[in-house]
């Protein structure tokens, strides 16, 4: 760039050129390791809980993309990832919507509830935006556990996961595995898209000073409106692909305490980084997953880790590494 | 005040008055600022200046009274509307996007002529388009050094002076400065002063300011406020002269007084 050469050398230092997809040098190096472990780990590991991650992954990073990039903490995410596991799970159960199908139909059920949810939301801010989505997820919960189609406390069971494309037998758990791969890449890409694109630029600046914003002319409401269908369209999409992954769909995916765990997640790998929510929930899902046999003491611990985090590493595990770096993660 | 208006007369405003909970910010303001001019609108803490630039500005809705911009009655309008009729603020804390890059802060007011930026699946390099301009507007407050930095790591006068820049990139016809020089140390005041009254040309501006000294060098007319009303107007000859300002000021030389505060 013809400008950089004005800029003296320890300025240009500060911001490296934005290459490929809008990645830093540093994030390239990153995303090329993290799509590694993804291409690699399911030969080491059990598939099954590899695609968990990936679930949690997608939630946690569409989760951020809200808190971390525009700044409004949503307190309900669990009713758009919840109701895309159960519309993805009645799609393909009930009417035998083959899978690629019945995930995007989560996804527009995200996108259908974001809109206005989120239009009632972002009418207040701080704390009370916060309590609004999560009055509002209380109300998807009461109406998922009441609504004959879910299945009340039994949940929809038995979803089969179809065959993608009408080629790819998806009961295989490997081969399954590559859907949740691909998904997850997808739709992290998109994200990262998202946030180095025109309108991620405004919804930074929305984030950094809102006032600001809008003494430019923008009318900030229908940036983070937009935000908020985007980031509930993608919570959809993972509770539906997480859905067929495990065949069932229950309300504990569009309980509050799921609302609490993407927070959890996004806190522990870093806020407002690219590849924290992704460290997070495979940091947690690996607690839950490992320490089953401890019960109770999961919550116990994971409270430790939070509160551990909130001390002591206020910018999560990627932001902290990405700081002692002097990079951005 | 007459409510005709002529083509001389950019923002008027008829009977302002705002209320909070009985307490009377900004009672019954009649202002009236000429085209190509700067004016000062001054006054000791708590005079009501920063509420009547918040309700100029749309960011308080007034409880009485007509806002007229360029003829038109903007009183019901929204803060982003107003803007976009060219009529931009900036604000008494240095506001800038601490996050963004010195560049990305000018480039995001750049970024306005696109008109709605909604288009999530594009690549932001195709914003680099406004790149050479918004290092023409860094160059003019002196930025340039500082393009890649992050706006929040700058010193606080050239806080300022950033966002005086990103205010010129939207090129509005009129610009309303909160206190532009609060809080700075003495060259940086005559920094951004120079420079006011440099942007100044071919536009208006309206400059709240508690400080005596910077209106006396740049403000061509001068609204001075006390307890939300208008107190006397004039040229700075003229307000200084007059007792009840000086007595407004607490008797203090208006000359010295100076810092912060709010209006």
């Amino acid at each position: 760039m013809a400008e950089a050469s004005v800029v003296t050398g320890a300025a240009a230092a500060r911001h490296e050129e934005q290459g490929f997809w809008g990645f830093t040098r540093a994030q390239a190096i990153a995303f090329l390791a993290m799509s590694a472990v993804v291409v690699v780990s399911p030969f080491l590991l059990y598939p099954v809980f590899l695609m968990k991650v990936l679930c949690f992954a997608l939630f946690a990073c569409a989760f951020n993309l809200l808190v971390g990039y525009v700044g409004l903490l949503s307190f309900g995410h669990a009713a758009y990832f919840g109701m895309g596991a159960y519309i993805t799970g009645y799609a393909a159960k009930a009417w035998g919507v083959p899978p690629e199908l019945a995930i995007l139909m989560g996804g527009a059920i995200g996108a259908a509830l974001g809109l206005p949810f989120g239009w009632l939301a972002i009418r207040r801010s701080g704390i009370y935006f916060s309590m609004i989505t999560l009055a509002l997820a209380q109300m998807v919960f009461f109406f998922c556990l009441q609504a004959p189609f879910t299945g009340g406390e039994d949940g929809i069971q038995a979803i089969p996961r179809g065959t993608l494309l009408g080629v790819f037998d998806l009961t295989a758990d490997f081969t399954m595995y590559w859907l949740v791969a691909f998904i997850f890449l997808a739709g992290f890409l998109l994200i990262h898209r998202i946030v180095h694109s025109p309108f991620g630029q405004v919804m930074k600046a929305i984030r950094d000073n809102e006032p600001r914003a809008t003494s430019l002319g923008y009318r900030v409401e229908q940036y983070k409106l937009m935000a908020f269908v985007l980031s509930a369209a993608l919570a959809g999409i993972a509770g539906g692909t997480k859905a067929l992954v495990f065949n069932i769909a229950t309300l504990t995916d569009v309980r509050w305490t799921m609302s609490g765990e993407v927070v959890l997640m996004s806190l522990v790998g870093g806020l407002g980084t690219v590849f924290g929510p992704v460290v997070g929930a495979a940091v947690i899902v690996t607690m839950q997953n490992y320490l089953a046999e401890f019960g109770a003491w999961v919550l116990v611990i994971q409270g430790a880790i939070f509160i551990a985090c909130v001390l002591a590493f206020r910018r999560g595990v990627v932001g902290e590494i990405g700081n002692a770096l002097r990079v951005k993660l | 005040m007459a409510t005709t208006q002529d083509g001389d007369t950019i923002l008027e405003t008829e009977g302002l008055t705002k209320e909070f909970r009985g307490f009377v910010a900004v009672s019954d303001v009649a202002l009236r600022v000429k085209r190509g001019t700067i004016h000062g609108l001054i006054g000791p803490n708590g005079a009501g200046k920063t509420t009547c630039f918040n309700l100029l500005t749309k960011f308080l809705p007034p409880t009485r009274g007509t806002i007229r911009y360029e003829g038109r009655d903007i009183t019901g309008m929204k803060p982003a509307e107003v803007a976009r009729l060219g009529l931009v603020r900036s604000f008494q804390i240095s506001a800038v996007f601490p996050h963004l890059t010195v560049l990305e802060n000018v480039r995001v007011a750049l970024q306005r002529a696109r008109g709605g930026s909604f288009d999530f699946w594009r690549s932001d390099s195709l914003l680099k388009s406004f790149d050479a301009r918004a290092m023409e507007l860094l160059e003019d407050v002196g930025l340039t050094a500082y393009a890649r930095h992050n706006a929040g790591e700058l010193p606080y006068g050239r806080k300022r002076a950033l966002e005086i820049a990103t205010t010129l990139a939207l090129d509005p016809r009129m610009m309303l400065l909160d206190e532009p020089t609060a809080g700075m140390t003495h060259e940086d005041v005559g920094r951004i002063m120079a420079l006011v009254q440099r942007v100044a040309k071919g536009r208006t501006v309206l400059l709240v300011e508690h400080n005596l000294t910077v209106v006396s060098g740049l403000c061509d007319t001068i609204t001075v406020l006390t307890r939300g009303r208008v107190l006397a107007e004039g040229t700075y000859m003229e307000v200084s002269r007059n007792p009840e300002v000086k007595a407004a000021y607490l008797g203090t030389d208006p000359g010295i007084s100076g810092g912060e505060g709010h209006g």
